[in-house]
């Protein structure tokens, strides 16, 4: 009985959290998938009957191995579980090769594989401190941040329904965050190096952890002010974490740089020839600079500025195509978004870790000569690396709108610390997870993501108002109407529109103002973080010293 | 309440999962010619919409009622007839007469699960939260757990969003009449009750339970003044509400008698298909529906039905607490479904719902009762695909009841509510101190015999003679399961505190 008892998990919430979410994923099996289950099932026939030297040159189906090495190997792996459920899935000519059995077998790969970030998600739990501990369970800021992780709406969706690898894949940058705050920084290194071998969008907050490893790892000394003590440069540290990154993509890359293949694995983990934005275009900084174009053209219509022998076809269409021609504002290159981006990450990154603004200068240091000062510890670093997140999503070139979620995932780990992330994480979340509607259009699907929305929405918002209540109101009142907006516009795109006429003109009207209402909040949440960042007190000094 | 949005999220919780299993296939699906209770229901929109209300329940050339005839109460038809309007405005193919035999498509199944969750939303779901909520001497943080666990109960949506039913609609009604009943609003809790019997007419088994305990209770103010009052009152709003939904059907003899042939289809015979009541089982040694003529089987199964249920009645009647009441509901129900005549598996539902009552009460037993209960409707459930949706639930269940009543510290005679019976059997056994650690390890044994013979079931072929081994075994050791629960919630209810206080009293 006792270890029956045990087993079940009486009264540890955790496991109960844990098991909870996975019976949900095994209810969404037969949900809708998109084509993202096709890729998968392309590469694991791809790796199954291939030899190494061929898998980033086939090319039967469309969706080719476009994924870094280790991605690959774990395909290959799972392929030898795979011919135990269906032998046939693993033919590469098998195409849109769907029966029951391959479904059970990839969806519950993707369930199993989502055990590394429950572990994950409970290392993450160690490291929030419990000083803000409740009487209530369910106020205590690790049963929050479970929920958050575990049963975030978007990694639900986006892996269970829609189909993708993301859950370990967040399980591993969780875990080297992890590792980090728990100061072993060569475990967190080495988790970070294996992900980016296994997706390579983590590139996005490669910087956060480029900077923060030399500042706070190699630098093994600080001045009494915070700032860097140079002399105290560990060459050891640096050449050990080297030498980390080093095997690590040596055993990735490596097979393939003997097979003198490498342009061909980079040009197809780097395909620059899409457009500037989605078919659907993400909530970013473009998906306002389009619709400004939009509406600038239309106004210039009217007002015969334009001629409309002039303006591209495309244009009009919004979205059919994936090459967006702009027609008032310059068009953009991906060079310039590479600019951009990197301009937002690295003065930001500097500023994050490098760049604290101790009290007493606060406000007074212009910011360029701050530079080296004290870094806030693995908090400032786990803002700086939301921050990069989020600055590649507002400018990256061709950004999926699924790429939110490498904000939202760090960020709910900041969310229970503090009121004011909180409030940014909040409006973040909800406007980033209701962007991801579009991605499951299909009927059945749709009570399910209302009802989950829902659930995680209303659970974020109350349990942290509950959390800091004692603390100033976590949104105002012009953030409330945004987020209350949402409501309306759900019911507009999805009851309303399809039963109006405009349905046949403008198909694409729901997914425009489904992005642009979106790009407005996140833009939002990202300025307000960069603010938060600048103008907040180190939070790391405080409670070292 | 300061916890409302955990209440929220329970619910959402619940809908979720109700809406992700009805994802899953349906009774009948793709199986001509008879499909099965969803083609039922889609029949009876058809009928319903396209006949005149006087031959809905008549043969004829339109209304064939060897196919799915309509043999539920006049609400349901009702039901039936404000889906169709629905149905109608949508796409008038789905509920043409004859032509929209058998129609089945993905459009067509989303509108058809659509109608139950509404059903569902409207009338279960805020009962079981009312209900909880009015739920007295716990902790708000109890009573969402609580509701989450009654939302949670796999059997109700496995059959309702699996199988296709909409239980959830006679059940609501009659846990609104139980919510009455037990908050003395005592009309609206007997009009409530009315119209789940008017639903469907399994709800009888519920009936003496409640006419006890009104009865029970105008015997407690004095029948000479206000108990008369409230009889009356009472009795009056039964008949008005009776005579309100059969209205259409009181004008000719014949159309009540008629409605009332097809409601109790005498002629079916003792049990159909797999049942796991005494009769299904003792069928394995010896073919009793074959040697005893039907209105002797009739009678048998009456007089057994009528002495199992009568000793809780009759405390009921004379002791009439809320808590009695919610317990004779059990025993009421189980032997309804143990003795009498003409059970379904799905009737365990019936009895299910007062065990949901009394979970936050009695934690161990009735979330072992309601394991039992999903593991009866197995083969049901298996011959519908639902396996997979089946296991996850009751899991889900399963981990949601021993996380929020933490059950297995509960198994003391004290939380069992067996410490007056076993008081009063030291009595004459002073060495009948085992009784706590007999249930555990019965309930071990039990689990594990359902857990082996899921598996069975699932993985091998029976062997070629006895072709339903698995399911007859399924519904014997279900039965045997049941015959204990009967015999348990009868002493609990015979031992109650109360009459223990009494007993005191008089001695």
């Amino acid at each position: 009985m006792a270890a029956f008892t045990i087993a079940a998990g009486t009264g540890n919430w955790f496991s109960a959290l844990a098991l909870g979410v996975t019976l949900l994923k095994c209810l969404l099996i037969p949900t809708y998938h998109s084509t993202d289950f096709e890729v998968h099932r392309n590469w694991l026939a791809i790796t199954h009957s291939l030899p190494i030297s061929q898998w980033y040159y086939e090319a039967t189906s469309e969706w080719t191995l476009d994924y870094p090495p280790f991605f690959a190997w774990f395909e290959y792996i799972l392929s030898h579980v795979a011919k135990y459920f269906d032998q046939e899935m693993l033919n590469v000519r098998n195409l849109n090769y769907s029966s029951s059995r391959t479904l059970l077998f990839q969806r519950f790969s993707v369930i199993f594989m989502d055990v590394l970030f429950v572990y994950a998600v409970h290392e993450c739990c160690k490291c929030i401190d419990g000083k803000k501990v409740g009487k209530e369970l369910t106020e205590k800021p690790k049963f929050i941040l479970s929920v958050l992780l575990m049963w975030n709406f978007g990694l639900l969706i986006v892996d269970h329904i829609h189909f993708q690898y993301n859950g370990f894949l967040f399980g591993l940058m969780l875990l080297s965050i992890a590792r980090l705050f728990q100061k072993r920084h060569m475990e967190g290194a080495f988790f970070f190096a294996v992900l980016l071998h296994f997706k390579h969008i983590y590139l996005y907050v490669a910087p956060a952890y480029g900077v923060y490893l030399l500042r706070s790892y190699c630098f093994t000394a600080n001045k009494p002010d915070g700032s860097v003590r140079w002399n105290s440069f560990s060459f050891v540290r640096v050449i050990s974490l080297g030498l980390v990154v080093f095997l690590v993509s040596a055993l990735s890359l490596g097979p393939f740089l003997a097979l003198n293949q490498l342009p061909q694995v980079f040009s197809r983990l780097f395909p620059f020839k899409r457009g500037l934005c989605h078919a659907y275009w993400a909530p970013n900084f473009w998906a306002l600079y389009n619709a400004l174009d939009k509406v600038l053209s239309v106004i210039g219509l009217k007002l015969k500025f334009l001629d409309p022998n002039n303006i591209p076809k495309a244009s009009m269409t919004s979205g059919l195509v994936q090459q967006f021609q702009h027609t008032v504002l310059p068009s953009v290159t991906p060079l310039t978004t590479l600019i951009c981006t990197l301009i937002a990450i690295l003065v930001r990154t500097q500023q994050m870790i490098l760049l604290p603004q101790p009290p007493e200068y606060q406000g007074i240091q212009p910011s360029i000569f701050c530079l080296w000062f004290k870094p806030q510890g693995p908090r400032g670093f786990l803002r700086c690396l939301t921050l990069c997140a989020l600055s590649s999503f507002m400018f990256g070139w061709h950004v999926h709108e699924k790429a939110i979620l490498l904000a939202i995932l760090p960020m709910s780990l900041l969310s229970v610390q503090k009121a004011g992330d909180a409030s940014i994480f909040l409006i973040l979340t909800t406007t980033g997870h209701y962007s991801l509607f579009p991605l499951l259009f299909t009927a059945p699907e749709l009570p399910i993501k209302i009802l989950l929305m829902l659930l995680f929405t209303i659970y974020s918002i109350s349990s942290l108002k509950t959390l800091f209540r004692k603390e100033k109101p976590l949104f105002n009142w012009m953030e409330t109407f945004y987020l209350l907006g949402l409501g309306p516009l759900e019911v507009c795109c999805e009851f309303v529109f399809p039963f109006t006429s405009w349905k046949v003109k403008y198909p694409f009207l729901p997914l425009l103002l489904t992005s642009v209402y979106c790009a407005v909040g996140i833009t939002y949440a990202w300025f307000k973080l960069y603010v938060s960042v600048l103008i907040d007190p180190p939070v790391g000094k405080t409670k070292k010293q | 309440m300061e916890k409302w949005y955990l209440m929220t999220i329970v619910v959402l919780i619940g809908l979720t999962v109700r809406w992700t299993v009805s994802l899953n296939s349906y009774s009948g699906a793709g199986k001509p010619p008879m499909f099965g209770d969803y083609e039922a229901q889609r029949h009876w929109q058809e009928i319903t919409f396209n006949l005149p209300v006087k031959q809905w329940y008549f043969n004829s050339s339109d209304n064939n009622l060897q196919y799915w005839g309509l043999d539920y109460p006049p609400l349901t038809a009702y039901h039936s007839l404000l889906c169709a309007y629905v149905a109608k405005f949508i796409n008038p193919d789905w509920i043409a007469l004859h032509t929209s035999r058998g129609y089945e498509s993905q459009a067509h199944k989303l509108f058809m699960r659509t109608t139950v969750l509404i059903a569902d939303l409207l009338i279960y779901i805020p009962a079981v939260v009312l209900y909880c909520c009015c739920l007295k001497d716990i902790s708000t943080k109890k009573k969402i757990a609580n509701a989450l666990c009654i939302l949670l109960y796999p059997g109700l949506i496995l059959i309702d969003y699996g199988h296709f039913q909409y239980n959830s609609v006679s059940l609501g009604f009659a846990l609104w009449g139980v919510l009455g009943v037990s908050c003395d609003w005592d009309l609206l809790g007997s009009l409530a009750f009315c119209l789940a019997i008017n639903y469907k007419q399994m709800e009888l088994y519920h009936s003496l339970p409640f006419f006890c305990f009104l009865l029970g209770k105008c015997f407690k103010k004095g029948l000479k003044g206000k108990g008369f009052v409230l009889l009356v009152k009472l009795a009056c709003t039964v008949v008005a509400s009776f005579v309100l939904c059969w209205l259409p059907f009181f004008t000719e003899r014949e159309q009540t008698l008629q409605v009332l042939r097809r409601l109790f289809p005498v002629d079916r015979g003792l049990f159909e298909d797999k049942v796991a009541n005494i009769w299904c089982s003792f069928n394995v040694f010896l073919k009793i529906r074959d040697i005893l003529p039907r209105h002797i089987q009739l009678i048998m199964s009456f007089c057994f039905t009528f002495l199992s249920l009568l000793p809780a009645c009759i405390k009921l009647t004379l002791q009439p607490s809320s808590k009695g009441f919610r317990l004779t509901l059990v025993s009421c129900a189980l032997s309804f479904f143990l003795f009498s005549f003409q059970v379904h598996e799905k009737s365990i539902l019936l009895v299910s719902l007062p065990v949901c009552l009394v979970l936050s009460e009695i934690p161990f037993m009735s979330t072992w009762f309601l394991l039992v209960s999903t593991f009866s409707l197995l083969p049901l459930l298996l011959k519908d695909e639902l396996l997979m949706p089946s296991v996850v639930t009751t899991m889900a269940f399963f981990i949601a009841c021993v996380t929020s009543f933490s059950i297995f510290e509960k198994t003391s005679e004290e939380e069992l509510q067996l410490k007056s019976f076993s008081i009063s059997v030291r009595k004459y056994l002073p060495c009948f101190t085992f009784l706590s650690r007999m249930i555990q390890y019965l309930f071990l044994i039990s689990v594990i015999t359902m857990v082996l013979l899921t598996l069975m079931t699932v993985t091998l072929d029976p062997p070629q003679k006895l072709p339903d081994l698995f399911s007859v075994l399924v519904c014997f050791v279900s039965c045997l399961n049941f015959l204990f629960f009967l015999v348990y919630f009868n002493i609990i209810i015979m031992w109650d505190s109360k009459s223990g206080r009494n007993q005191k009293k008089i001695s």
